[in-house]
């Protein structure tokens, strides 16, 4: 065996780290140079010197940073120079402006996955597949269980749902991760509303970003606007699954309430939250997705980061990949976060 | 099969009661009647017996899918329940709009209760077969009732509201046309919606009326003592004893019949006059009432020996007259029925006996007679209105179990295991030790009293914090301290401890106390009657 160099990317106490480039990708600590993903709160932390992030997602990134800190903006594909190594931002599907973040040095090509999916999303630019020699992907999903059905018909289904309730004159209460999968549920819901829809205080902000950025969704009021006689009898009200059970819900009378996740595949868990509905969707990619980008990539080496990596892991081993995970700080909770 | 799946979706879904009711009215207006019956049959918690045990569906399913034998197994610990397991890993034709539209009664008799009388091959080809030809909703059905473990979400009385719904018969009519023994057929099912005939099946049962826990003071809650028949709540075997036709039958609450497992009980009934039905309370007893514990060495034994019936002797206290000459006589007022009972009784010899009742005139001096339960070896004391009818379900009003407080100990957390259900991937089955000078015994296990806030925050801590992991049990580090409530305590062979508690459940996570404050083994049998 010839002399072993360090890996190109490692993970360290402050985040994974590009020795050769001097920068990290997603540091949970502050660093000088930060390579950001997305805009997400486990991914993207205030405190570092400069940032680099793909263009669509500046504005969601700038809320999320505050005022401090130099944010570079990057079109996707775009060439940057880190010493002697090379970075481009390729997008990853997960949200506005999410990336993947493609190294190479000396030849040897690694990609970060970042989050990332593979189904259809009209508020972000689609995955692209890259070539790589190692590629390091997350494994929030990784169980073969979690195969997503077609998002319109989850999308038909929860609007079927509005519908029903709206006649029954009860508010329709969907819980969602406030950025991304609100969006994405706004964009895919079928036309002929049968009521207005209304946001939580945290989802609105995020939302507007999304427009400003060129998305187009449809019209949406805010609940802290609502005139006073409002009833929302016949709304949909999209807000974040900490909002379930707090004061803030005392203005909907009899809400029929729904939840949008991933996780609600699993019955335990749907019967869990005590919701009336559950909806499976998620902005992470689920195992044929995954199975089928580790082929797109051709990667010889896969390190996974989030959740199921153990099983994940072991199969790929089986399967006559090396495999191995990678200590980070990323959540697993995607709806929790 | 379709029909029957969506329905279990609904259930599963909906949270109201009144939902719930609707849908199942809904569908037994319109359901074939042979599906129908069998659909009673599994809302009201009947079950298959298993047909094909979880490791072999475990392997077939690793077949079908293509998956390593590994990874099913750990999607299955992942999911916590093989037949979702089945229905999510898998996708076939039935999936993609293609769907076998054969109702539930055709596919218990063609696909499943057939699997019987095949081998291994033709099994194992039959359920992947069927595996492909179900959407997911169906397959998880199907697969469930493989297991045997079918478990719908909805109470007994909720399924004869629905009926008395789709029928326009009286719920207590429903109620007692679905106990005792019945085969689910068309005929059954038929039955349920004919006019009530004057004489029902001779076996049957009438539906238990149960009385609602008192939490306040009967002083303030439940007005003047002498409108309240006082009796001694039991602590043994609710039954009703069915004397009809020259047959006894002897039913528990759990709608079983256990005629045989106390004989001398069928014996003594003969000396009742025929078409009489008593509700009473199995209890062991020599001289005076025995611990649950040794009533529970009678259970589950279809052959006595007479030695053992010698050993652990048997009686039955009758507190309530519901049949006489073959007259229902639920709707007159307790009063009647009692002084009736206590005629009927006159001269009736052992194991048959009246349950006394309580003579206290006063709700203090009443009080003071509850505090003696534990010695006298009751659970406390039931109040029955006297003007009260024999009626279904347990209503707050007509009558009231006000029991004594529960005995309680510190333990500390040892093992835990999935639950099932909504639990199903959540650590809820948790096992409790208490410290015997440097080692820690286990003493007992329980399932129910934390909130889902504390189930979800003790999961996490459980993950976080195990020590080794048995198949499905974990280990943890022994530091979580609960209070732990039970109604009795008794010695045991059979438990390293040496003791059984009975029906522990969890009062209080105790997060103020540590592993030190504990209580010891010693003093959990200083508890000991």
């Amino acid at each position: 065996m010839g002399v072993m160099s360090p890996p190109l990317i490692q993970p360290t106490d402050k985040g994974l780290y590009c020795a050769a480039g001097d920068f990290y990708i997603d540091p949970w600590r502050p660093v000088s140079r930060a390579v950001i993903t997305h805009a997400h709160a486990d991914h993207a932390r205030a405190g570092s010197d400069q940032y680099w992030a793909a263009s669509p997602g500046l504005g969601l990134l700038r809320r999320r940073l505050g005022p401090n800190g130099l944010i570079h903006g990057v079109d996707y594909g775009a060439p940057l120079q880190f010493g002697p190594v090379a970075v481009s931002l390729h997008p990853a599907g997960h949200i506005l402006g999410s990336a993947q973040v493609r190294v190479e040095y000396r030849g040897e090509v690694w990609v970060a996955s970042g989050d990332y999916k593979r189904d259809a999303d009209p508020t972000c630019a689609p995955f692209e597949p890259l070539a790589c020699d190692t590629f390091i992907t997350e494994a929030t999903f990784a169980l073969p269980v979690y195969r997503w059905p077609p998002v319109a018909s989850v999308a038909r289904d929860i609007h079927d749902w509005w519908h029903r309730n709206a006649r029954q004159g009860r508010t329709t209460m969907l819980f969602s991760y406030a950025l991304g999968k609100a969006q994405r549920l706004l964009a895919a819901l079928p036309a002929e509303h049968p009521g207005p829809i209304y946001l939580h205080g945290a989802v609105a902000p995020l939302t507007q970003d999304y427009r400003d950025a060129g998305v187009d969704l449809p019209p949406t009021r805010m609940v802290s606007e609502a005139p006073k006689e409002e009833d929302y009898g016949s709304s949909l009200v999209i807000a974040p699954p900490s909002a379930a059970g707090s004061t803030w819900m005392r203005r909907f009378r009899k809400p029929v309430t729904g939840f949008a996740s991933g996780w609600m595949r699993i019955r335990g868990n749907r019967r869990r939250r005590g919701h009336d509905r559950g909806f499976v969707i998620s902005d992470h990619v689920d195992w044929p997705g995954l199975l089928q980008t580790i082929r797109d990539t051709r990667a010889r080496q896969v390190l996974t980061t989030h959740g199921r990596a153990d099983e994940l892991v072991r199969y790929l081993n089986e399967l006559g990949l090396q495999a191995r995970p990678l200590a980070t700080l990323y959540g697993d909770d995607e709806d929790n976060a | 099969m379709q029909e029957f799946a969506a329905l279990f979706r609904e259930l599963d879904e909906q949270r109201g009661t009144n939902a719930k009711v609707a849908a199942m009215a809904d569908y037994f207006s319109t359901v074939e009647a042979a599906d129908g019956a069998w659909a009673v049959y599994f809302l009201s918690g009947r079950r298959l017996k298993r047909l094909i045990g979880p490791m072999q569906l475990r392997q077939w399913l690793a077949d079908v899918s293509g998956l390593p034998g590994w990874l099913v197994e750990e999607t299955h610990e992942h999911v916590g329940d093989l037949a979702e397991t089945i229905a999510l890993l898998l996708h076939g034709s039935g999936d993609a709009g293609l769907t076998d539209d054969r109702g539930l009664a055709v596919w218990l008799e063609e696909e499943i209760q057939i699997l019987r009388e095949l081998d291994d091959d033709a099994r194992r080809q039959r359920v992947t077969a069927a595996w492909q030809r179900l959407d997911e909703s169906s397959r998880f059905l199907y697969s469930k009732l493989l297991t045997g473990a079918l478990r719908v979400g909805v109470s007994q009385t909720l399924v004869e509201r629905a009926l008395a719904q789709a029928s326009g018969q009286p719920r207590p009519v429903i109620a007692h046309r679905l106990m005792g023994q019945w085969t689910p057929d068309g005929d059954f099912f038929r039955g349920l919606f004919d006019e009530r005939s004057g004489r029902e099946d001779a076996s049957r049962p009438y539906p238990f009326f149960l009385a609602h826990p008192l939490e306040d003071d009967p002083a303030e809650a439940l007005g003047a003592i002498d409108g309240w028949q006082l009796e001694w709540k039991w602590d043994g075997i609710r039954a009703q004893l069915v004397r009809r036709a020259d047959a006894v039958h002897l039913w528990s609450r759990g709608e079983s019949l256990i005629t045989e497992t106390f004989p001398e009980i069928e014996q003594g009934a003969a000396q009742l006059p025929p078409d009489t039905v008593i509700d009473g309370e199995i209890l062991a007893w020599k001289e005076t009432v025995l611990p649950f514990a040794q009533l529970q060495r009678r259970l589950g034994r279809k052959r006595v020996s007479q030695r053992f019936m010698r050993e652990v002797p048997v009686r039955l206290l009758a507190y309530d007259l519901l049949e006489a000459d073959g007259r229902d006589l639920r709707d007159i007022p307790l009063e009647r029925r009692r002084s009736w009972l206590e005629e009927l009784m006159t001269g009736i010899e052992t194991p048959l006996m009246i349950s006394p009742r309580i003579e206290s005139d006063s709700w203090s001096d009443l009080a003071g007679l509850r505090e003696q339960s534990r010695d006298r070896g009751v659970e406390g004391i039931m109040l029955k209105g006297r003007d009260t009818a024999y009626g279904t379900g347990r209503p707050r009003g007509p009558w009231w179990k006000w029991k004594i407080s529960p005995l309680t100990l510190d333990v500390i957390l040892l093992y835990a295991q999935p639950g099932h259900g909504r639990r199903a991937n959540l650590y809820t089955d948790y096992s409790f030790a208490v410290p015997d000078g440097e080692r820690l015994v286990p003493i007992a296990k329980a399932y129910s009293g934390l909130d889902d806030a504390e189930i979800r925050r003790l999961d996490r801590w459980i993950r976080r914090h195990t020590r080794e992991r048995f198949g499905p049990v974990r280990s943890v580090e022994p530091v979580q301290v609960f209070e732990l409530a039970f109604e009795g305590i008794a010695p045991s062979s059979r438990h390293k401890s040496g003791l059984a508690l009975r029906f522990p459940r969890i009062a209080r996570w105790r997060e103020d106390l540590g592993p030190g404050d504990a209580d010891t083994l010693a003093q959990a049998k200083a508890l000991l009657p």
